[in-house]
């Protein structure tokens, strides 16, 4: 099974690369596309179904905004030609990083071996101490529930940035339209923005 | 009722064309049936309250792109979604703090009751059904910032002037 991981995991690293590489946006917005997929088989095969179902799904939903963003944009990427600095900086780093690495890798223990003490608990007493047979969800929600809370919380932030940033209108002269609600504007005032952009 | 939908479909003016918007009628029970089994059986079998509250926001952005924003807005408007999107985080944390009537902050105070059946598991399903709802309403809220907002310079909005 670990042959099989190898190989996705070499398709991830291909597909990320040409992510990078792409000059067309929506080119590189597929290949992340394909990281996204292959990661959730990558979850499905390790044995983390609840993971695999939240990658797939958040992942078809961000392709979907990213393709609506990129679609009709500036397709092109700006050529730019690398200097011999850049190059030589980025081969220093990734030398030092595959140095200390290899010696940080030597210590760690085997794929998946050492069930970790708290985890082996959940393992055996979540059923009975929570009464659900998932038991990923019987630590988001009970045992770990507080941190959960702290995620929504995370995700109500997130929206009220992005409400915040994305209104194109700004709030520094009081007019009449200040007063109208901040949410999701009106057609007409979208399109009376278009005109103007 | 079937006879507005059928207008909608033959309208070529918004949305997509007639075979997407046919399929996407057929399709948008499912996907809303099989997001609500991901949430309610998030106890019971892989999933939960945010990647079925995702299915079901997904749903509505389904119906955004094959029918036009007007459509999906009719079905769950901007101050829905927003009053959908407090009360979800904020009965999540009321559940917590109900845990105090029998001892400490989300504890899990209401009857275990038989394992694998659909109504076990205490608090697990309630906070489920929260965090799949302010999931679905906050996403689909984000979706529809980016996409109205007009951070999008999309070919829908051009076509519609």
């Amino acid at each position: 099974m670990e042959i099989y991981l190898l190989i996705l995991l070499i398709f991830m690293i291909i597909g990320s690369i040409i992510a990078i590489e792409a000059k067309n946006l929506l080119s590189s917005v597929i290949s992340v596309g394909v990281v996204g997929f292959c990661l959730s088989i990558a979850f499905l095969m390790l044995g983390a179904p609840d993971i695999a179902i939240t990658q797939v799904v958040v992942e078809i939903l961000i392709l979907v905004v990213l393709i609506r963003a990129t679609i009709t944009m500036d397709n092109t990427a700006i050529e730019e030609g690398g200097g011999t600095f850049p190059f030589v900086t980025s081969l220093i780093f990734f030398g030092l990083f595959l140095f200390f690495a290899f010696f940080a890798l030597l210590e760690i223990p085997r794929f998946g071996e050492p069930l970790m003490r708290v985890s082996s608990e959940y393992l055996k007493t979540g059923p009975e101490k929570t009464g659900a047979t998932n038991i990923v969800t019987a630590v988001l929600l009970d045992f770990r529930a507080y941190d959960t809370l702290g995620e929504a919380t995370v995700l109500f932030t997130s929206i009220v940035g992005a409400f915040g940033i994305l209104r194109r209108r700004g709030r520094k002269h009081k007019r009449e339209i200040d007063t109208e609600k901040v949410g999701i504007l009106e057609d007409a005032d979208i399109k009376k923005d278009f005109k103007g952009f | 009722m079937a006879r507005d939908v059928d207008k909608e479909i033959r309208d070529t003016s918004k949305g997509m064309t007639s075979i997407v918007k046919t399929i996407v009628r057929f399709a948008m029970g499912i996907i809303i049936l099989f997001g609500a089994y991901i949430v309610l059986y998030g106890h019971l079998t892989p999933g939960g309250g945010f990647s079925g509250g995702v299915i079901l926001a997904s749903a509505f952005i389904v119906l955004t792109l094959a029918f036009g924003k007007d459509m999906a807005l009719g079905k769950l408007g901007d101050k829905a979604a927003s009053i959908l999107d407090n009360s979800g985080a904020l009965a999540f944390a009321i559940i917590g703090l109900l845990g105090y009537t029998a001892g400490y902050y989300f504890l899990n105070f209401i009857d275990h009751g038989t394992t694998f059946e659909l109504f076990s598991a205490g608090i697990i399903m309630p906070c489920n059904i929260a965090i799949g709802i302010k999931v679905t309403a906050s996403v689909f809220a984000i979706f529809m910032a980016l996409s109205i907002f007009g951070r999008f310079i999309s070919a829908l909005v051009e076509e519609e002037e």
